[in-house]
């Protein structure tokens, strides 16, 4: 019988041929830990009697979360990476050089065909680059920081077809948020994920990025895309990695295979206080907000600052909203800045952060206050998530999110397009 | 090897907020310390009525949310003898392993609150004594059975130098 994706390269990774359900260790090209998980990942690899790491090479840590440092705490915390990084020679990404899950493949670290592990379960956003990229725990980083391995129970795998093209103002992000929703939250948990179809077909990389991201909000191990032309002169552009593709065979076999209807398909909004809560957005237009963030690992790329500064051209940001823009990268704000894209954005009333995590995971940069509603371009809409368990958040497309911000309510983008 | 011990039951999706809330994950690294509030949103006195060994039993989606391991770095702190779930957040499994708590994957419908519990994680088998009836599941691969007897992945890579898969 054929193989999926994720048993090709995980078949790669093991050095045989395995299939759904072994227990098997693999390989790892590339290792990742954040601001938040790295600290216990380094006490753990000198408990464990590390060294040295396999291969300074394949590691980066990342300073995104909580960055520049809000408090003295997470000040030594930073340190702390500082200091491992320095003796052990690993790359280290520091304070405003972006979100961990654009930097890896951005500055070429990730190719189609690796097996990555980050710890942070976002780290599936990857799998848009046919790699087998999944969130561990700093245990588990500090042991492959060792060994250059870590096991995996080979996953079944769902397949995900979307059906026929997005109509105008429809984007990856209600994509996402519609397949979110028809899984449910646990609903994939230790699967892989296959996406294909022809609405993805002509997404360019940042647009299918942002459907990988969110495989986990369904508890997915991995949401793979099959590598075509788009990826390949993607990838060449930002790696100088040699690479192999990997493709799932015909006869592969999958446990479940789920069609999207993508083309009537509504802008989507995700209501308080679960991602897979999406609805259409005629069911929540005129929600007053009182923030509206752009950026995060699943929509703050440079194509969706561009969406945005479409709609606020000629436009101005609500006076009774906040309109927060964190790029998911310095190179995205730079582009940005040549593009005009930032001038229009900055001039229409949005303010900018450093470019990394902003005010997604609730440390700083924007924590909303009692009782008010934020429409986000974020993958998480948990109570508290911002930093306050009396807030709302509401997820949505960037389109969507701008639209917002310039009425003040939850709006349906395609008036602005 | 045999568990022995009473069930505490909790419902489906419990996340790693209500096993060790954010008021106290932040606050100390002390575990022991932790692990004197978990489930505490659930059930305010569960700490105090646990005795050495008991078992956390719940339905699906058991550890959802965040990647941090204090989660189960918490519960195993606490000196619970297993958590039995219908499914596992995977994360939060690999996690589990890794810290050296137990887990046990199985349909919980016939484990009511307070039921006394026999489980025999190489076997497979749950025997719940107070109903007298038999629960069967799939064991965990030797190759965590190690690693969780050895007390985690910590001690594990230091006794063997590796995984020793
Ligand atoms: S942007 Fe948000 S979801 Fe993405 S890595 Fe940062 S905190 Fe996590």
């Amino acid at each position: 019988m054929g193989k999926t994706l994720a048993e090709k390269l995980l078949s790669r990774g093991a050095g045989r041929e395995v299939s759904a359900s072994e227990v098997i260790l693999v390989n790892l090209d590339f290792l990742m830990g954040q601001d938040g998980t790295s600290p216990l990942a380094i006490k753990a690899f000198y408990d464990m009697g590390g060294e040295k790491v396999f291969d300074p090479s394949k590691i980066a840590m990342v300073i995104d979360h909580s960055s520049p440092s809000p408090s003295h705490g997470i000040s030594q915390l930073h340190d702390m990476m500082r200091k491992f990084a320095k003796e052990t020679g690993i790359i280290l990404y520091e304070i405003g050089e972006g979100v961990c899950h654009q930097l890896l493949p951005e500055r070429g670290h990730v190719v189609p065909g690796d097996i990555v592990i980050g710890a942070d379960s976002h780290t599936c956003t990857y799998g848009a680059l046919g790699a087998f990229a999944t969130g561990v725990g700093s245990t588990d980083l500090a042991a492959a920081m060792i060994s250059g391995k870590t096991w995996f129970k080979v996953p079944e795998t769902i397949s995900i077809v979307f059906k026929g093209r997005a109509g105008k103002g429809v984007f990856s992000k209600d994509m996402a948020l519609k397949l979110a929703s028809v899984l449910t939250a646990d609903g994939a948990t230790y699967k892989a994920l296959e996406i294909k179809g022809q609405a993805l077909e002509n997404l360019s990389m940042d647009a299918r990025f942002t459907i990988s991201n969110m495989a986990i909000e369904a508890g997915a191990k991995v949401g793979l895309m099959v590598p075509d032309m788009v990826t390949i002169d993607w990838v060449k552009k930002h790696s100088v990695k040699s690479f192999v593709p990997l493709y799932p065979d015909n006869d592969a076999h999958y446990e479940n295979e789920i069609e999207i209807d993508t083309k009537n398909l509504e802008p989507q909004v995700a209501v308080p206080h679960q991602v897979d809560n999406a609805v259409p957005i005629s069911e929540v237009e005129g929600v007053e907000i009182q923030q509206a963030f752009l950026g995060t690992c699943t929509n703050g790329r440079l194509e969706d600052l561009e969406i945005a500064a479409r709609i606020l051209s000629g436009n101005r940001v609500h006076p009774d909203v906040r309109f927060i823009i964190a790029p998911a990268s310095k190179k995205i704000l730079t582009m940005a800045v040549k593009k005009g894209v930032f001038e229009i954005l900055n001039d229409a009333g949005a303010v900018f952060v450093t470019p990394g995590c902003g005010p997604c995971v609730g440390t700083h940069n924007g924590i909303p206050s009692d009782g008010e509603n934020v429409i986000s371009t974020a993958n998480r809409n948990f109570k508290g998530r911002m930093g306050n368990p009396e807030a709302s958040i509401y997820l949505a497309s960037p389109a969507t999110v701008a639209a917002s911000a310039i009425e003040g309510k939850i709006t349906d983008p395609r008036k602005y397009l | 090897m045999t568990l022995k011990g009473k069930a505490y039951k909790f419902g489906d999706n419990i996340n790693t907020d209500y096993i060790i809330s954010g008021r106290y994950k932040f606050k100390t690294l002390n575990m022991d310390e932790l692990a004197k509030h978990i489930m505490e949103d659930l059930d305010p006195d569960f700490y105090s009525r646990l005795n050495p060994g008991d078992f956390i039993v719940a339905g699906k989606n058991f550890g959802c949310g965040s990647s941090r391991e204090q989660a189960p770095l918490a519960i195993k702190h606490a000196r619970v003898g297993a958590v039995i779930a219908k499914s596992f957040a995977r994360i939060f499994y690999r996690n589990a392993v890794n810290v050296g708590l137990m887990l046990i994957e199985a349909d919980t419908d016939e484990i009511s609150n307070g039921d006394e519990l026999d489980v025999d994680p190489e076997k497979g088998v749950i025997f719940n004594k107070t109903k007298s009836i038999k629960i069967k599941f799939n064991p965990l691969p030797d190759f965590m059975l190690s690693i969780l007897k050895n007390g985690g992945l910590v001690k594990h890579f230091k006794k063997h130098g590796g995984y020793n898969f």
